[in-house]
């Protein structure tokens, strides 16, 4: 790691002003991401700004048919809080599915979500349940938000503040992770919501995305079948020494399935 | 350089160091407290396994910085008195090693997810060691030592 200052915020705003002032500078969450990153010298910040453990970050609540997660909120306590698990049981139990259980105690929603990296699970979450990216200048819809590989809708020194999840009638999670990092291989997130079927896809792209021709085929009933034939280009796919683009288009399928089982099942 | 005072296994030691210096070299280097292995330095194997604030991490990927104000335990905090704590006990009864070089990272972890569910399944078990790999592929008895130690811990143990 090459040297760097390191800053403690004690404030939301406070790092804002910092980020907007040195303009190399990086800010840090859980790190589970960026530490690695950096001891392999791949980035070289200035300063790493420390927004773990911010109060306005902490919290977690649902109301007004919406759930609420605070950015600073880690895998942890998102996937054992009884408040998620009543409102969007799937989203606990994806929470508890990332990585191991070191990096569940240190790694943050607003962290992965900062990072969209195109095999993190929580992106799949967030984009499956139409949910509300809120940052320190705005409210960004999740379809906007995600912009592919490592790339988001985040302006420079925009921070993640809180997901605003609305609540949706059903929603399930199934992955195949990749058995060394825990990331996903491929991952799909579908959700009966208010506004129809949503089916997200994480793992298997250069940055996670809507299957829509899955939404329109279960949009007439959540049926299995109705997946046989919703068409998935694997043209588009990543492709690499873990599993080729046509064995991940078949995963999205197999993993799609599952996830349908589930949501149709007990909850 | 950043000053950084950790309660590391109930005493407070603060140190000035570079502000790029990992939790595992504060620990190692500054304090003399080897217990806690640099395996990987990549985040993947969990030799490097101690508790901040009551929750097991990985102390290759954290900063001494970040653990300032903070409560950590490593290994050499886990027997009292000269006498081995039921999971190092457990570990050794059962053989849970066989380098002994991800043992203290186990160990750690063990207590992690002994402390959240405290009669795991094997399936559980599984799951709650997925951050930490034995090199020697010694699981079958790593499994047995944590099953052991959940024993001990409960006081169910002959």
């Amino acid at each position: 790691m090459y040297a760097l200052n390191y800053v403690k915020a004690k404030s939301v705003q406070e790092a804002a002003e910092f980020l907007a002032a040195n303009p190399e500078a990086k800010l840090l969450a859980g790190g589970m991401t960026l530490l690695p990153t950096l001891k392999q010298r791949l980035a070289r910040p200035t300063h790493l700004v420390d927004i773990a453990g911010l109060p306005e970050l902490r919290r977690i609540e649902a109301k007004g048919g919406r759930l609420v997660v605070g950015a600073g909120m880690k895998h942890h306590e998102v996937a054992t809080s009884a408040v998620v698990k009543k409102a969007i049981p799937a989203l606990a139990g994806l929470a508890g599915e990332i990585g191991d259980p070191q990096v569940r105690n240190q790694g943050t929603i607003g962290g992965s979500v900062a990072n969209n990296d195109p095999a993190a699970d929580y992106p799949a979450a967030v984009l499956g349940l139409g949910a509300t990216v809120v940052t320190t200048k705005r409210e960004i819809a999740a379809d906007d938000y995600f912009q592919g590989l490592f790339t988001t809708a985040l302006g420079e020194g925009e921070i993640v503040v809180r997901v605003e999840f609305p609540l949706p009638k059903k929603a399930a999670y199934c992955k195949f992770h990749h058995p060394a990092s825990g990331y996903a291989v491929a991952g799909v997130f579908i959700a009966q919501t208010a506004g129809g079927v949503r089916v997200a896809v994480t793992g298997a792209g250069p940055g996670v995305f809507r299957w829509s021709a899955a939404e329109a085929a279960l949009a007439k009933g959540l049926k299995p079948a109705a997946l046989e034939s919703a068409k998935l280009d694997a043209s588009g796919l990543n492709s690499d020494i873990h599993a080729d683009r046509e064995y991940r288009a078949n995963l999205v399928r197999v993993m799609a399935k599952r996830a349908l089982a589930k949501l149709s099942g007990k909850k | 350089m950043a000053k950084v005072t950790i309660k590391v296994n109930g005493t407070n030691q603060t140190r000035a160091v570079e502000d790029r210096t990992l939790l595992v070299n504060f620990l190692r280097d500054e304090l003399g407290l080897t217990g806690t292995h640099v395996g990987c330095d990549t985040s993947q194997c969990g030799c490097c396994t101690v508790h901040v604030n009551g929750r097991a991490v990985k102390s290759c990927t954290l900063l001494a910085a970040q653990a300032n104000g903070a409560e950590v335990l490593t290994i050499e905090g886990m027997a009292k008195k000269g006498k081995l704590h039921p999971i190092q006990q457990a570990f050794s009864e059962c053989h849970g090693l066989q380098c002994g070089f991800c043992t203290p990272g186990m160990i750690m972890a063990t207590a992690g997810l002994l402390k959240d569910n405290a009669n795991p399944t094997e399936e559980q078990i599984y799951k709650g060691l997925e951050g930490n790999l034995c090199r020697c592929t010694g699981y079958i008895n790593i499994v047995k030592a944590v099953k052991r130690s959940a024993k001990l811990l409960r006081g169910k143990a002959r």
